[in-house]
């Protein structure tokens, strides 16, 4: 493979990135594990977790575009409500991305 | 008897990364294609898909080179769409207990949107260790890697939009989010994290929203827990 075609520039933009990305990840683990953690704080990070997907999911649904603005009328949200009765009954994770998947393209060639 | 313990741990591992799988061969196949049209090489798209591992930020990150933006704005950006790992990390640390730093660093490596909740579900239920979390996270890394490298060399046979991959993620987080309803606390919780999160994405730009409503939504409910307890 011909290596110089390779920019230097994008090869240090991908190194920078790489530090930005791991350390995040890295140093809750390493500063928070071994240690005793106050009962409040164990109890909050708990919380975190449905937080974060609901802050990530639900954007997703309702808004459209970038700068984000309400778009009530997409599959996004429509789709949605079927997958969402399905995970809750069937608890399936690859399943819901199965149906999920299906419905929305169901839906996009109707359209 | 150890072997067959490793076995099993890969085993259940890739059963419950799969999913996870699925969900990352279009996202990293599309980024690919965008990456290549870029003007990226498949290596520089296999580098960035093995040090970075993190899939809004690549896709921005492409964006951002192809406009001729410069090395710190696009790493600066990337650095803020991903401070939400932060709390995924330290939420996660909780189940660490006594691990050696070295695992601990190999783990955080693999640490996604994803696999966060996957991993966190099962640490949960108590039934999940870190050998097991280790080959959700790896398995996961090679499905992005991979598909991602393949969209760089093939993207042009693939059409958009197919089979419904772009809704695959979203999917997704609607089982994982459910999986985290474990109570009532947990319900206010999303509520409030998801209608904050959708008014804080309307008025400021980027991908704050997600860390300002998730720490809003869960300090709130905090609050309203030991309010209620007292």
């Amino acid at each position: 493979m011909d290596v110089t075609i390779i920019h230097r520039e994008v090869v240090w933009v991908i190194l920078g990135m790489g530090l930005v990305t791991y350390v995040p990840r890295w140093f809750p683990l390493v500063l928070l594990s071994r240690r005793n953690l106050p009962r409040w704080l164990i109890e909050w990070l708990d919380l975190i977790p449905a937080a974060i997907l609901s802050a990530l999911l639900v954007p997703e649904l309702v808004t459209n575009g970038m700068p984000h603005h309400m778009s009530l009328w997409q599959p996004e949200l429509w789709v949605a409500i079927p997958t969402f009765i399905f995970a809750l009954k069937t608890k399936s994770l690859g399943g819901t991305v199965v149906i999920g998947m299906a419905l929305f393209w169901l839906v996009q060639s109707i359209i | 008897m150890q072997d067959s313990g490793i076995k099993t741990s890969i085993l259940q591992g890739l059963s419950a990364a799969w999913p996870i799988c699925l969900g990352y061969i279009p996202i990293g196949i599309a980024f690919g294609v965008l990456a290549q049209k870029a003007g990226l090489h498949p290596i520089e798209i296999m580098l960035m898909s093995i040090l970075v591992f993190a899939g809004s930020s690549q896709f921005i990150a492409v964006s951002m080179l192809s406009t001729g933006a410069g090395a710190v704005s696009i790493i600066i950006t990337t650095f803020a769409v991903n401070l939400r790992h932060l709390l995924m990390s330290s939420s996660l640390a909780v189940f660490m207990g006594n691990t050696t730093r070295k695992k601990l660093s190999l783990f955080a490596y693999g640490v996604t949107d994803e696999s966060f909740a996957v991993n966190h579900t099962r640490f949960s239920r108590n039934n999940w260790s870190l050998d097991q979390a280790l080959v959700v996270n790896h398995t996961a890394n090679i499905a992005w890697v991979v598909s991602s490298v393949i969209g760089g060399y093939s993207g042009r046979f693939i059409y958009e939009g197919a089979f419904g991959i772009d809704y695959a993620l979203t999917a997704m987080f609607i089982c994982l989010l459910i999986f985290q309803l474990k109570g009532r606390f947990y319900v206010i919780t999303a509520v409030i994290a998801g209608v904050v999160s959708v008014i804080l994405s309307l008025i400021i730009p980027g991908s704050s929203y997600i860390i300002l409503a998730s720490v809003f939504a869960a300090t709130t409910v905090l609050g309203i827990k030991k309010w209620m307890l007292r």
